[in-house]
């Protein structure tokens, strides 16, 4: 994992005393609240609904246990003791006083955390694959560039403030588990005669108009990805909207335009950086690259594992293939039922910690499905990290079950939010807690997300959920067939929304249609694609009054 | 009204801005003498009548194309960029195309919305003169404003090398 040096430290203490400045003027009246809030942003402050909200960065979700355990200390510290990850591998601390940012940024510094440009019209946090580094279909490690990128993206002077946010993600593996086609630019590594480089797409997005992105770029060498993303950057500075946020993101520019009128514009502006300094070294890339290296894995001989069904639920569903022989990498769940998804105590940040130093490198990753990996772990080990984990309350065995869904925090914390996100999550939880049935409807993406800006990537998942708001009523519109990965879409809307009461039963009954429908191996999203939405639709609002039928029935009531 | 900050200190500012009024065109405007900050659309109308005078500044809006200047920065002494609202960052990447592909190097100052926690930014992408929005304080933004980080990681105007590629 990388490593600060003087240039990386002496910046993030420099940001820290900057930001302590910022809030003294803000205080003092000096500096006014419009003036603050970009500022504030940029340091991951949000004013919420209840109190600030705090954003943590994990760049490409990497973590080592020192860090956790900080983490752990500044929520129990400065908050009420829990924090919540995001869709974007970040931490959220709901409850801090802006007084005490300053603080917590200082104590996070020392561990090499910050909360550097996690919200705000700025670059983002990069993202990437959670397996980055052990996956077995890994082409390249995207770790070492993203670190450079990230590097690249810190306060950056030309593209502070650009018209709305900008995200990056990037995926190194043969199956696409960053959402690359969802982001501003999305990046897949590859490698064409011999040489690495990358697929850029560009103008993806969720949120109120989502768009799957396009191929900007076949092929880009990876040495010259800043110059790259700078004449991405600055075509966007200069011709992105800003007379109206709804429309300031770049998939708007490249909508505008048109994907090929927007390439040449980008490639003319590159004709001038394009080999010119911000071209990246081999030598900067192997200094980055040698924090990156592989632990120093044991041989593992044969493993015989116990033969109880729990663990092996937890087998099934938590732990993946990992390309060394005698390890796994295992998916600690933040999905337990009835927490709220994504949700995690101070006290078990600590035994994650613990568990991370025990038995794998002192590391861990969090993915954007908001749980924790750790990413190493001996074949032999599995039980133990079971029953500890088990014990913390973060074996739940339902990664990539129905009830291992992405939800974000919604209405009880967010101040966008047009519903509550975390009581249908829960609900939903509820209405199917019992093991063996979830097992039996397996792999299938349940994304809830609180408003359309989509922060619980409702487009993408196979069963959609948003939170709408009708007449100051909370109401919920279900979408089916989106997907993540290499075949990226949209999901379709299924018809009029429903009442939060009446979500669990929505999709018990799509369930239902799919039990019935499927044919044997066939996955809830094979099944949708071979039948199709209408036979859903019908059950869902069979006897369900709608237009002029609805209406009678509200007059009568 | 602005208090002129240049060579990191407070200056006086003998350059006035022609602004268009009601009723009047580019095309038929009165030039006033003296040092003048010329709107674009007054330099393009006018750059005959202009060409004769020894010191020239030009205004850029933020959606005004610098390309548009591209073969004339060499006639203009000041060029000055405006900010609107702190938040609209296209000043940014005038000021970089001003320095970096147009080779302009004469006076390139921030007016507009200038405030203290965007003048590092500013001072990277090559502006060396600045008008501070009134009432903002002077002093502390001259003495914190231009260095709260004390090196960078990209190549900018300031410093064209990336710390990459600075490494010992």
């Amino acid at each position: 994992m990388y490593k600060y040096d003087a240039i990386d430290r002496q910046l993030i203490n420099e940001r820290v005393a900057q930001f302590r400045d910022q809030v003294h003027r803000w205080k003092a009246g000096e500096l006014a609240d419009d003036e603050f809030r970009p500022l504030r942003l940029q340091n991951g402050l949000y004013i919420q609904r209840h109190a600030p909200m705090f954003r943590i960065a994990v760049p490409y979700g990497m973590l080592n246990s020192a860090q956790l355990r900080a983490m752990a200390s500044v929520a129990r510290k400065y908050d009420r003791g829990y924090g919540h990850f995001t869709t974007r591998h970040n931490l959220q601390l709901n409850w801090p006083k802006i007084e005490d940012v300053p603080e917590i940024l200082a104590e996070l510094a020392e561990v090499e955390v910050h909360a550097i440009q996690t919200s705000g019209n700025c670059l983002r946090n990069i993202t990437t694959d959670q397996f980055a580094g052990v996956a077995a279909d890994e082409i390249i490690d995207p770790r070492p560039l993203a670190e450079i990128m990230r590097q690249w993206t810190t306060f950056h002077p030309e593209f502070a403030f650009l018209p709305r946010k900008f995200k990056i993600a990037i995926s190194g593996t043969k199956e696409d588990r960053a959402v690359t086609w969802f982001h501003d630019i999305g990046l897949h590594l590859k490698v064409v005669d011999g040489q690495v480089g990358f697929t850029v797409i560009v103008g993806g997005g969720l949120g109120r108009t989502p768009i799957r992105g396009e191929v900007i770029r076949d092929f880009l060498p990876w040495q010259d990805i800043l110059s790259y993303c700078e004449a991405v950057l600055r075509v966007y500075n200069r011709y992105g909207r800003r007379d109206n946020a709804y429309k300031a993101r770049i998939k708007i520019l490249v909508q505008a335009l048109g994907i090929d009128a927007f390439r040449a514009q980008v490639e003319a502006e590159w004709a001038h950086g394009k080999g010119g300094p911000m071209t990246i070294t081999q030598a900067e890339y192997d200094r980055v690259a040698a924090h990156f290296t592989a632990p120093t894995y044991e041989t593992v001989g044969d493993v015989e594992l116990p033969d109880e069904k729990p663990f092996l639920n937890w087998l099934v569903r938590n732990t993946h293939a990992h390309k060394v022989p005698g390890y796994a990498a295992v998916t600690l769940s933040l999905k337990k039922h009835g927490i709220a998804p994504g949700d995690i105590t101070s006290e078990q940040m600590d035994v994650v910690a613990d568990l991370a130093d025990r038995y794998s490198f002192g590391e861990l990753r969090i993915s954007h499905e908001q749980n924790i990996i750790l990413a190493d772990v001996k074949q032999t080990d599995l039980h133990a990290v079971w029953q500890q984990a088990r014990a913390a309350g973060l074996a739940t065995p339902n990664i990539g079950l129905l009830t291992g869904m992405i939800c974000c925090p919604g209405g009880d914390f967010c101040d966008l939010a047009n519903a509550k996100s975390i009581p249908i999550a829960n609900a939903i939880q509820a209405r199917f807690d019992d093991l063996d049935y979830l097992f039996d409807i397996g792999e299938i993406d349940l994304n809830i997300s609180g408003c359309m800006n989509a922060c619980g990537h409702h487009h993408v998942g196979h069963i959609g959920v948003l939170g709408v708001d009708k007449n100051d009523a909370e109401f919920y519109q279900v979408t089916l067939g989106g997907r993540q990965g290499n075949d990226a879409k949209l999901g379709k809307v299924i018809g009029p929304s429903f009442a939060a009461d009446e979500m669990p039963d929505a999709v018990e009954k799509i369930i239902q249609v799919y039990l019935e429908s499927r044919h044997e191996d066939e996955r809830f999203i094979d099944t949708f694609d071979r039948i199709g939405i209408d036979p859903f639709k019908n059950r869902v609002y069979e006897g369900r009054a709608h237009g002029k039928a609805k209406a009678a029935q509200k007059e009568a009531a | 009204m602005s208090q002129l900050i240049k060579n990191g200190a407070a200056a006086a500012d003998s350059w006035k801005t022609l602004e268009i009024g009601e009723g009047e065109t580019p095309e038929t405007l009165a030039l006033p003498a003296g040092d003048v900050i010329f709107p674009l659309a007054v330099w393009q109308a006018r750059k005959s009548e202009l060409a004769g005078r020894e010191r020239l500044g030009l205004l850029l809006q933020p959606d005004d194309k610098v390309e548009d200047v591209a073969a004339d920065v060499a006639r203009f002494a000041l060029i000055a960029v405006n900010f609107p609202k702190f938040v609209d960052g296209r000043g940014y990447s005038t000021a970089a195309l001003l320095r970096q592909r147009y080779g302009y190097t004469g006076e390139l100052r921030a007016v507009g919305n200038v405030l203290h926690d965007q003048l590092f930014f500013m001072k990277r992408v090559g502006f060396d003169s600045y008008a501070l929005t009134d009432g903002k304080n002077l002093a502390y933004a001259i003495e914190r404003g231009f260095s709260p980080f004390g090196d960078a990681y990209q190549g900018a105007t300031d410093q064209p090398q990336p710390y990459f590629r600075r490494r010992a």
